[in-house]
């Protein structure tokens, strides 16, 4: 029986494009330089507006390819894996308490507010662990493969993106303005 | 003497630069020793005349004084926008709309009707004009800058305006983006800068990375309705009312007197950047209103307009990925960022001195130059990338928004989706595409909707329609459209919801190019003496040549004297006496010329033997 490839799923067109294995763990700087390079040598300005298309994914493929996150999204759902949407279970209390505050805050009530500070506090500090945690899994990955260490990663992911949306909800309710 | 033309033979014409700003507008050209600018300040002003001639420039905003009725200026706040999201602009501009304003925004210049690209269009005829006086040559294709956080309607008048003018446009840069590029080329080679753009009607700013010529737009943020105009119309608030109280009189209602009034602040404006003090000085109908007003009372007036800029600056920063810190330095563009407070504000946000080295009125129209030096392949090794301002999303179910390309992407940037019917038999599906950055449809805006018709029925679900949408160099949405099943590109209709259609273009474009005759002749006699500059670096390099030494001695006279000859009526106005005397060097050079031709040959003939 010959092999069927589903082929859009073994593409990894973004990592091609930069000239690029596909790997979880890359080096910035040198992503940047075969980005610069590549635009050189794709840019409409420099080669005729024919280049648009390609030059359109190889944007694509960079800004996907530079920060972990979308980098890995990317690598999963090109190996065919889809994230959950589900609230990761080891929140479910944590959320509940903190969807009240935000309600009560929404509702005038200010003493809320201490509670949404340290919640605030509390989920980034989960989100550098995870960040953390997922630049280990990208080694291991690379390094070794399997299937496990792509379900751990995937679940990570799911907590993170869960995170970083109850974050937003607090920042927009605490009116923070990140002024680095 | 057409031999020696090979040598300066290059005759490929050039593409100019354009900065079409709220207030005024430059063109320029990239030359061998850098960007240079073509011509004087051009007001973008634009009048009609009651013989219906229609005037650009400094001669209409002469107008506005005495016409206003018939003139219009600052029309770029109308760039792409509709009826609905004026209310503000009308408030405070003297804009009147002609009627059937509904579809399309048309604008009355006493009897003649004009859409704010038709406006936009006679500014840049008028820089068109200027160019080729200038280069002596026509000009048919231009780079034209517009504000960074421009939306796609936006850019796509200012891309009409530039056809209707006659002009090819190759390439619409973000204002801050070009001011970086003319920056980068003259101080800075890599770093990280960010560029504050305030002009008179837009506020723009971006952060770049400049590496190795590359030019990369990080991040860029703005208002498009924020700039002087605003401080004008502060200030002439507090003019017009104390004027009611001493005069007994309100001269609002009067546009004439409006238009002094606002010459007069805007000069004291100006002022307040270089003294302490000045002085709003208006005299109207033998009557006289003067005020003092310190650069305090000033800044307190403006504190406002200021404070609306650090927003979108904070906005950046975040989006950009930099700390502030790591910002190598600030580059101040656009005229209102001569005020100090503004100037103060900048330092403090950004910890360190920005700089103001480079003409904040000219850099933008510079940098242009040097995108068209790009494009013409003139200018090597450099390369911007810049970024789409806005988010494009499509309406999805609840008036939801679907996010396809995220505020600052690298341009060209694409998305694919894939649609498909909702109901058995379906033949078309609607997508509407919006711009922006909320949640919902009503808050984003409209950019165009597009149906995909003429599916063949089928089972619900089982069309598929991959639609990709792309934003172009210029910031420019263009969508295609293919059937999955078919693998043939599916047609579809595009109603643009603000903006005219091509077709309406295509009529507005400016046939007959009529220019004045001293255009005409100004033009003429710069291209003589630009011929006559060539002939004459021709005949110096050929005093070097080997046969130059074999001439007789009259004929070495002859051609001295032919030179002179044309040196003496090099800076006269008359085009044909220049001619005239350059045909005298082309006779007198003839022999000099076929005894060149010869030692090439000669040499050419040498060269087979040794090679052989």
């Amino acid at each position: 029986m010959g092999q069927v490839y589903d082929l859009p799923t073994l593409r990894m067109r973004y990592y091609e494009a930069l000239g690029l294995e596909p790997k979880l763990a890359l080096d910035l700087e040198d992503l940047r330089k075969r980005f610069y390079e590549r635009s050189r040598e794709t840019h409409p300005d420099l080669v005729g507006s024919a280049a648009e298309d390609r030059m359109a994914q190889l944007n694509d493929a960079f800004r996907t390819l530079r920060q972990p996150v979308p980098r890995a999204e990317y690598f999963l759902s090109e190996r065919g894996i889809q994230l959950s949407k589900d609230v990761p279970p080891e929140l479910l209390e944590e959320v509940f308490e903190l969807n009240m505050a935000l309600e009560e805050i929404r509702g005038g009530d200010e003493s809320a507010r201490p509670q949404l500070d340290s919640a605030r506090e509390r989920f980034t500090e989960m989100q550098a662990e995870i960040d953390s945690g997922l630049a280990a899994l990208f080694t291991r990955q690379d390094a070794e493969g399997g299937q496990e260490t792509l379900d751990e990663i995937a679940t990570s992911l799911n907590r993170r993106r869960y995170i970083s949306n109850l974050l937003r909800d607090v920042d927009k309710e605490l009116n923070v303005h990140l002024s680095n | 003497m057409s031999t020696f033309q090979i040598d300066f033979g290059e005759s490929t014409s050039k593409i100019v630069g354009i900065d079409l700003g709220t207030t005024n507008s430059l063109v320029a050209v990239m030359e061998l020793t850098g960007p240079r600018i073509l011509s004087g300040i051009v007001p973008s002003v634009v009048s009609a005349t009651e013989s219906g001639e229609v005037i650009a420039g400094e001669p209409a905003r002469e107008m506005l004084i005495t016409h206003p009725e018939r003139t219009v200026y600052s029309v770029k706040r109308l760039m792409g926008r509709g009826l609905a999201d004026i209310g503000e602009e009308l408030k405070l501009f003297p804009f009147r709309l002609a009627e059937g304003s509904e579809s399309v925004l048309q604008l009355s210049l006493g009897e003649k009707i004009m859409t704010p690209p038709e406006v936009s269009a006679h500014v840049l005829l008028k820089l068109k004009n200027d160019a080729e006086a200038a280069l002596g040559e026509p000009v048919t294709q231009a780079v034209i800058t517009v504000p960074a956080y421009f939306n796609d309607a936006q850019r796509q008048a200012t891309k009409d305006a530039g056809r209707i003018a006659g002009l090819e446009v190759l390439r619409l840069v973000n204002e801050p983006t070009a001011a970086a590029l003319a920056y980068g080329l003259d101080k800075r080679r890599d770093g990280i800068v960010a560029v504050y753009d305030l002009g008179g009607g837009t506020f723009d700013i971006s952060i770049l990375r400049l590496h190795e010529g590359i030019f990369e737009v990080l991040a860029t943020n703005g208002d498009t309705h924020l700039g002087g105009d605003d401080i004008d119309h502060l200030l002439m608030n507090i003019a017009l009312e104390e004027i009611r109280s001493e005069w007994g009189e309100d001269i609002s209602g009067n546009p004439g007197a409006v238009q002094l009034l606002r010459r007069a602040v805007i000069k004291a404006k100006e002022e307040l950047s270089f003294v302490p003090q000045a002085k709003i000085d208006l005299e109207f109908h033998g009557k006289r209103y003067q005020r003092e007003m310190t650069l305090d009372v000033f800044d307190r007036v403006i504190q406002p307009i200021v404070d609306r800029t650090l927003g979108p600056c904070r906005a950046c920063i975040q989006d950009s990925g930099v700390r502030v810190d790591e910002i190598d330095e600030v580059v101040l563009v656009g005229g209102s960022t001569r005020i100090p407070l503004v100037q103060s504000a900048v330092e403090r946000l950004f910890r360190a001195k920005p700089h103001t080295e480079l003409n904040p009125d000219e850099v933008v129209a510079l940098g242009a130059a040097v995108q068209a030096g790009i494009l013409a392949g003139d200018v090597q090794d450099k390369l911007l990338l810049d970024v789409t301002p806005l988010s494009l999303g499509i309406e999805t179910m609840g008036g939801l928004v679907s996010k396809l390309i995220h505020r600052n992407s690298t341009i060209p940037a694409s998305a694919t989706e894939t649609f498909t019917t909702a109901v058995d038999g379906q033949t078309n599906v609607l997508i509407h595409v919006v711009q922006g950055e909320r949640e919902l449809v009503k808050d984003c805006r409209s950019l165009a909707r597009f149906d995909l018709k003429g599916i063949a029925p089928m089972q619900a679900g089982m069309a598929r329609i991959e639609v990709r949408f792309l934003i172009d160099a210029n910031g420019i949405l263009n969508v295609t459209a293919k059937d999955l099943r078919t693998g043939k590109e599916h047609s579809m209709d595009v109603k643009p919801s603000y903006g005219l259609t091509d077709q309406q273009v295509e009529a507005m474009i400016l046939e007959s190019f009529e220019k004045a005759q001293q255009d005409l002749t100004e033009r003429q006699v710069r291209e003589a003496r630009v011929e006559a500059d060539a002939v004459m670096a021709a005949v110096d390099k050929a005093r070097h040549e080997e046969a130059y030494l074999g001439l007789s001695e009259d004929e070495r006279a002859a051609i001295d004297r032919a030179v002179n000859e044309l040196l003496v009526v090099y800076h006269s106005d008359d085009h044909m006496l220049i001619r005239d005397k350059i045909d005298g060097i082309d006779q007198a050079t003839q022999s000099l010329a076929e005894a060149i031709i010869n030692s090439v040959a000669e040499k050419a003939l040498k060269g087979t033997k040794i090679d052989a």
